[in-house]
């Protein structure tokens, strides 16, 4: 008998705490500095264009093929505004195959990809999965808009 | 007229699982059953089959890390740990002090997480419905918020490398720790206090599935399944790999071989694991976390290595076979999962169908590493 009163007490204790859990959807607890949700592109803010010069680091690193990058001659090279000859044109990243294992920016030799680390990076549902295929404006937004502190591992 | 023998009894099959949710994933169980005793079990796996060795061959060193993770997915870093020790035995890598400390601090607090998931599910197989469970989620939790802050992950962490960890931890990780660890063991000792001497739990557990030491080591069972037989093998003392040596904890060994017997040594291990961190965080040193002369690019002889760990449901090795070239040529999984499920049929046999579901749970399957 003794054993079922211990249970029964531990039982009411816990009836006395404060609970430990928040109402997720109308309120969100902070996400760490480190959070890792998904690959976004950064944009370089003294040029105006993005980071990325579509060298296939990431895409050839990928563990799972998720991105797809081409490139071109970097138009604001030839005005002698930019110091990148090379430049991104397109970028896919299909979020909806990406393990977010941190690996594309490990290899980015130019710091130009980054995890999201904010809430609208876990927030993704949509209706159709190709609206989870990310083409490069979608991809360079957030940094864009100053909406992201990112944190890359030295 | 007396009836000179019983009413004729058939003998019915009942199908379980694939999904019910005490088979703890999609593990499915066909029991034939004479009344409510149990008289066959039929167990059938590979639900949950995505090839994770074939996968891992197709990728250099460092991408199949993140297929690891999802194997044993309540053990990651210690799945992590055996695949990184056996590419840095296959390369020779000599893994930088600091690095060792920080995977047997995270090692240790991942086994006690696994524990008290256990813990949880445990009660739920016995019928506490969702108070043990709660209790171990909420400790659990607070363990997960410290490997969110120094992975970015809530699960599948990928933070271990060959050679070392990919970056270094928060300042504040030692502070972090600690002043987690009085919680942690609080909430051992409430889930102690709700269960073990409860005896209603006691009826449930006690010489229930009980196999002797003999029919363990005949059926390779390893981790606290084999020490509740009463074998006191665990690899971290008997076979020391990392800085195990250094530490100084015990054991735990069950006499009886049973479904209580299974939960007493995982909690002891819990709260034997925790005594290692503290030891760990005391003598944590300063330096580089990857070593100084690390290849670009991992490229392996042509060499078969094997490395296991002591993961919290027994032993959990990587073999891997390497022809050169950046990836393995064959990678294989010892996954401890499934070679202590091969002893379900003759711990249940025998038994009420209400205990098959106990038995299943104190074996403390990952469906995930069993079919790989």
């Amino acid at each position: 008998m003794i054993g079922i009163f211990k249970s029964m007490y531990i039982t009411f204790a816990t009836m006395l705490r404060k609970p430990v859990t928040i109402e997720y959807p109308a309120k969100h607890r902070d996400v760490p500095q480190r959070d890792r949700a998904f690959p976004i592109l950064l944009w370089d803010k003294d040029v105006d264009e993005p980071f990325c010069t579509g060298c296939h680091a990431c895409e050839r690193a990928c563990p799972v093929e998720c991105m797809t990058v081409t490139m071109k001659d970097n138009p604001l090279h030839a005005d002698g505004k930019s110091d990148r000859r090379k430049i991104v044109d397109e970028f896919w990243i299909d979020y909806g195959r990406c393990m977010r294992c941190n690996i594309c920016v490990e290899v980015c030799n130019f710091e130009a990809i980054a995890m999201n680390n904010t809430w609208a990076g876990h927030e993704l549902s949509t209706f159709d999965r190709n609206d989870l295929v990310l083409d490069l404006q979608q991809l360079l937004a957030q940094h864009k808009q100053g909406k992201i502190d990112e944190w890359v591992a030295e | 007229m007396v009836q000179e023998r019983g009413p004729d009894t058939v003998d019915i099959n009942v199908n379980m699982g694939p999904q019910h949710p005490s088979t703890h994933g999609v593990f499915r169980m066909v029991l034939t059953i004479d009344g409510e005793r149990v008289i066959d079990v039929e167990p059938h796996i590979g639900y949950m089959h995505r090839g994770a060795e074939k996968l891992s061959e197709n990728m250099d060193y460092r991408a199949a890390i993140g297929y690891q993770d999802r194997t044993d997915y309540l053990a990651q870093f210690l799945t992590e740990q055996a695949y990184c020790m056996a590419v840095e035995k296959l390369l020779e890598l000599e893994v930088p002090e600091r690095s060792e400390y920080i995977r047997v601090i995270l090692c240790e607090l991942n086994r006690v997480t696994s524990h008290l998931m256990f813990l949880g599910a445990f009660g739920i197989d016995l019928g506490y419905f969702g108070t043990s469970f709660t209790y171990g989620f909420r400790e659990r939790e607070r363990l997960q918020d410290i490997f969110e802050e120094v992975t970015g992950e809530r699960m599948m962490y990928g933070y271990f490398r060959p050679g070392g960890l990919a970056w270094d931890v928060p300042d504040n990780f030692v502070q972090m720790i600690r002043d987690v660890l009085p919680h942690t063991r609080q909430g051992l000792k409430d889930l102690d206090m709700l269960m073990t001497q409860n005896e209603i739990v006691a009826a449930r557990t006690k010489g229930i599935g009980a196999m002797n030491l003999e029919d363990s080591i005949n059926w390779g069972l390893s981790g606290p399944m084999l020490r509740a037989a009463g074998s006191d093998w665990d690899l971290r003392k008997d076979k020391p790999y990392s800085i195990y040596d250094r530490f100084d904890y015990d054991i735990p060994v069950g006499s009886h071989g049973d479904v209580f017997d299974r939960y007493l040594v995982r909690l002891e291990e819990a709260y034997q694991s925790l005594r290692i961190v503290e030891q760990a965080l005391d003598q944590l040193p300063d330096g580089p976390i990857m070593p100084e002369k690390m290849p670009r690019r991992l490229r392996g002889p042509d060499a078969e290595v094997y490395a296991a760990v002591e993961g919290p449901r027994g032993e959990y090795g990587i073999y891997i076979v390497s022809k050169g070239g950046d990836k393995a040529y064959r990678l294989k999984i010892r996954a401890p999962s499934f070679c202590n499920l091969a002893a379900l049929r003759d711990m249940t046999v025998g038994n009420y169908v209400a205990d098959a579901v106990a038995i299943l749970g104190s074996i403390d399957i990952v469906l995930c590493d069993v079919d790989r």
